[in-house]
């Protein structure tokens, strides 16, 4: 990738999840939220994953912040009551620490896109080369997802399914 | 609770927008085998459309009503991916394994895109039905006399 646009995302990304942690207004904050996810989705285009960035974009950006609003509207709007303690000392010195120690050991990750790195020769050749003649479909995330982990995906489905089984129960009672 | 919103310009541009959605979440749905997409974010994107309609038009409204009949077909997304992989079950090979499929007159990688494209329709109605449920699950605790904000 020549364009250099992956800076001012990361940062507009890093901004935008301080914003959405900081700001009072719960309203405000559902809509940094929604915009954090967008720039998210950005990313992961920009990583080349469109499949995630579109999933992201429509769960993240859109259905979450209908959630998190009719919520808010059912509640009150205003976090006025929750008063933030300052962090222990323990957090303040340790947690820069340990990342920089997490930066130290992202160096010895694979380049981005290097064709030698581990996750590029265990499974994934084989999902690359065979999917179009094993199942006539192009799109090797769709292949991998319904085809070859279809089992993954029927746990995931099950576990969608549980979440809207309990809303149900929680938030419906004796309202049919 | 949810009202009709009195805005003519949203009301207007709703109704262009969800026909429109929905065309999309079709595409998105059926073209995910050749491009990004697929039943996941198919289901969810008919959802939002169906979720726009209730709460731009309000209860008592066709987009409402179709969207809470569409509750009552909760699971059936989660039976008919069960389903694909039973019929491979039936025919003999494995839970899952859409080659197994007994189809006469296809060859094995057309089974195994059948199987993908019938479980995609499964979890798109899943994740379609689960979205608007819990929309209505929340819509319907205003309902019952919570902080009417």
């Amino acid at each position: 990738m020549t364009f250099s646009l992956e800076m001012p995302l990361l940062i507009l990304l890093i901004l935008t999840a301080g914003g959405a942690i900081l700001v009072k207004d719960l309203i405000s904050a559902v809509f940094i939220l929604g915009s954090y996810s967008f720039f998210l989705a950005l990313v992961w285009a920009w990583l080349g994953a469109v499949d995630v960035a579109f999933v992201e974009a429509v769960v993240g950006a859109g259905l979450a912040t209908v959630f998190f609003l009719l919520t808010l509207f059912g509640t009150a709007s205003k976090d006025t009551r929750i008063r933030r303690p300052p962090p222990p000392i323990g957090a303040l010195l340790g947690l820069p620490l340990l990342g920089l120690l997490l930066l130290y050991a992202a160096n010895d990750l694979p380049q981005f896109g290097d064709p030698g790195s581990p996750a590029s020769r265990h499974v994934s050749p084989f999902y690359l080369e065979n999917s179009w003649d094993d199942s006539r479909t192009a799109n090797v995330v769709t292949a991998v997802l319904m085809d070859y982990r279809a089992f993954d995906t029927l746990m995931e489905t099950v576990v969608i399914f549980t979440a809207g089984i309990a809303c149900a129960l929680l938030l419906r009672k004796g309202h049919g | 609770m949810i009202r009709a919103h009195e805005s003519v310009i949203v009301q207007m541009l709703s109704r262009l927008l969800v026909p429109l959605v929905q065309l999309y979440a079709m595409f998105i749905l059926f073209f995910g085998q050749y491009g990004p997409g697929g039943g996941f974010v198919g289901g969810v994107m008919f959802a939002a459309s169906l979720i726009l309609g209730m709460l731009v038009f309000g209860p008592e409204t066709p987009s409402w009503n179709v969207a809470t009949r569409l509750l009552k077909g909760d699971g059936v997304g989660l039976i008919i991916f069960v389903a694909v992989g039973g019929l491979c079950l039936i025919a003999g090979g494995e839970f899952l394994n859409y080659a197994e499929m007994e189809i006469p007159g296809l060859d094995t990688p057309s089974r195994r895109y059948l199987g993908i494209i019938m479980t995609q329709i499964g979890v798109a109605a899943d994740v379609a039905v689960t979205a608007i449920s819990i929309v209505y699950s929340l819509s319907a605790v205003q309902h019952n006399g919570g902080p009417d904000a």
